[in-house]
């Protein structure tokens, strides 16, 4: 459980002030830049002292302003990832991956599982690496690294802020379906602080959205992303809807995975996923297409039958519908957004409780977007 | 080649200046991670304090020297009675102060060294739960150790020249308290010395270029090895 309330004031204009419960394992800080998320992290770790209120992890006060406990960073038992790594440049791989190994017990270290060296090592495929030098790592390696320095220092939690930002594509999905793993198969809560809906949505189990220093709210990744009121928050053009789906058979002739969800079913490419696997799946409102009447001849997979709940158009070339899926109204997981130009919206005459085909490509979605849980 | 008396000179400011440099570097370091990584009032004071040998005239540093570290002079006589330590007209009191002249070059280098170390990198090294004194033994200071050589051998340099302070403070006494540079200044006292005068001044050309060297050398030596990860 983590609870916490703080305030931190920079300057007359800046102030962090952060509040929220959660218990999930793993919590997203979410907001664009500057927004305070990373502050309230470091304010975690201790790196950064709040003005006032407290931290409380799993029960543990690490800090609370009244009753003048601040515990040192390097007895919270919190662990760090940072963007850039920030290996020690002087020390090779496996000084490095060993330097928090050597937490005396206490906190975080004596109830904490132990941590195998091999195992960690094993896990992060770094056995090749171990005595080279770390200026000579590339980015992703670098990340791996890190991420291993700080399970071997046995976290009660483990925060990462913007673990992925500065790596490449290719290996973001690496590092990304590895930080799944961490969450899986070494039972660490996870912090993750980013400002990327695709990364939140496929990892986090709560999120709390951050904005001008502040916590707008606080909830499942689901509610937060589906919520119309947070979407000024959460990006429009990013914007979609999240569903959460299970595998339910694989076509090895054309290599897709049917997923089936509350909605009806999605079509996507191959993804080694074992069937009945639950799979978070995020479909952003610009792949969506809407057709009035059921379309023939397309080259789309994904044809999904529903009604027209809200139209949204404020002028301008586009308009967001939302198409409840299914059956009867209800769960906000059954929605679907799209984006469609204005002209279209006209001449189409869409009303609310119309009913309408939502359209997305196969190909709309990859497994880059999809987070697995075990 | 050199006379014994020379040689003598020569082994003697060598002495010195390395005796000025060892027992300099623990407080030039205190000194530098002080300054690059604390805040508390008074800091400038303090940085002013650390720089005034570089500013105040070497005679006034020799005079401080001699009524503070004289036979009569407070920490002076205490050293004496307690550990039997005497700098008053010795070469020990010649090494203070060609480490006190010193001291600022040595500072400043290590300083700039400490700075150049990541701060973020010490909150990673703590978030692994490592104490501030873990953090700086393992992390702060091994990097640091590129400034810190750059500084020692400064030092080192400015040591072999100094003649101010030390003339002031321990007078110009052969084989004890005169050094090149004090050895070099006599003989200008006296008519017909223009051969020795010459090949002291080489001696000394020869010691300070090749502390410059070294020190360019070890800067080098040391980037190569960890790759420019300073940077």
């Amino acid at each position: 459980m983590i609870d916490i309330d703080i305030s931190k004031r920079f300057s007359a204009q800046t102030e962090v002030s952060a509040k929220f419960v959660s218990d999930a394992s793993v919590l997203a800080l979410f907001g664009r830049s500057g927004s305070g998320k990373t502050t309230v992290v470091n304010a975690m770790a201790g790196l950064v002292k709040a003005d006032r209120g407290y931290i409380r992890i799993d029960g543990v006060t690490l800090f609370d302003s009244e009753r003048g406990i601040n515990v040192a960073v390097e007895q919270r038992g919190i662990g760090y990832v940072f963007q850039d790594g920030l290996l020690f440049p002087h020390l090779n791989v496996r000084q490095n991956l060993i330097y928090g190994a050597r937490r005396s017990g206490g906190q975080g270290g004596a109830d904490a599982p132990g941590v195998p060296f091999d195992q960690v090592v094993d896990f992060l495929g770094i056995g090749a690496l171990l005595a080279r030098d770390t200026p000579s790592l590339s980015g992703g390696e670098k990340q791996r690294i890190a991420i291993g320095r700080a399970l071997l220092s046995r976290p009660r939690l483990l925060l990462m802020d913007e673990p992925i930002a500065s790596l490449d594509s290719g290996r973001r999905s690496e590092i990304l379906r590895l930080i799944e793993r961490v969450r899986d198969e070494f039972g660490v809560r996870i912090v993750y602080v980013s400002h990327s809906i695709g990364e939140v949505s496929r990892l986090a189990d709560d999120v709390v959205l951050m904005n001008d220093g502040k916590v707008i709210a606080c909830a499942a990744t689901e509610e937060i992303f589906n919520r119309a009121d947070l979407r000024p928050y959460t990006g429009r053009f990013e914007g979609g809807a999240l569903i959460e789906a299970h595998a339910v058979r694989h076509d090895m002739k054309y290599f897709l995975t049917t997923f089936k969800f509350d909605g009806g079913e999605l079509i996507a490419p191959g993804v080694d996923t074992p069937v009945g696997a639950r799979v978070r799946i995020r479909i952003r409102a610009r792949d969506v297409t809407l057709a009035t009447e059921r379309p023939h001849g397309l080259s789309i997979r994904n044809i999904l039958e529903g009604t027209v709940s809200v139209i949204d158009n404020r002028g301008g070339a586009i308009a967001e519908v939302h198409v409840q899926l299914g059956g009867p109204s209800g769960s906000l997981a059954r929605e679907l957004l799209a984006r469609i130009s204005t002209q279209a919206l006209d001449e189409m005459q869409l009303k609310t409780g119309q009913p309408v085909y939502a359209l997305i490509k196969a190909i709309a979605f990859d497994k880059r977007s999809m987070g697995f849980t075990a | 080649m050199l006379s014994k008396e020379e040689l003598e000179i020569v082994i003697l400011s060598l002495k010195v200046a390395l005796a000025s440099v060892i027992f300099s570097v623990p407080l030039a370091v205190a000194c530098a991670w002080v300054l690059a990584r604390c805040t508390f009032p008074g800091k400038t004071l303090f940085d002013a304090a650390v720089h005034l040998p570089l500013v105040l005239p070497p005679v006034v540093i020799g005079y401080f020297l001699l009524v503070m570290f004289g036979k009569k002079g407070w920490i002076g006589s205490t050293l004496d009675a307690w550990f039997g330590i005497t700098f008053a007209f010795r070469w020990t009191g010649a090494a203070l102060a060609a480490g006190v002249m010193g001291f600022p070059l040595m500072v400043r280098a290590i300083r700039l060294a400490i700075e150049a170390v990541p701060l973020r990198l010490e909150w990673a090294a703590r978030t692994l739960g490592a104490s501030r004194w873990r953090v700086f033994f393992t992390v702060t200071f091994p990097l640091a150790i590129p400034g810190l050589a750059v500084g020692v051998l400064l030092a080192f340099a400015r040591s072999l020249g100094e003649f101010g302070a030390t003339i002031t403070f321990v007078s110009n006494i052969p084989g004890e308290t005169q050094t090149l540079p004090l050895a070099i200044y006599n003989l200008t006292q006296s008519p017909g010395a223009d051969a020795a005068i010459l090949k002291l001044c080489i001696v000394s050309i020869v010691l300070s270029v090749a502390a410059l060297a070294a020190s360019e050398w070890i800067n080098r030596r040391v980037h190569r090895v960890e790759g420019g990860m300073i940077a």
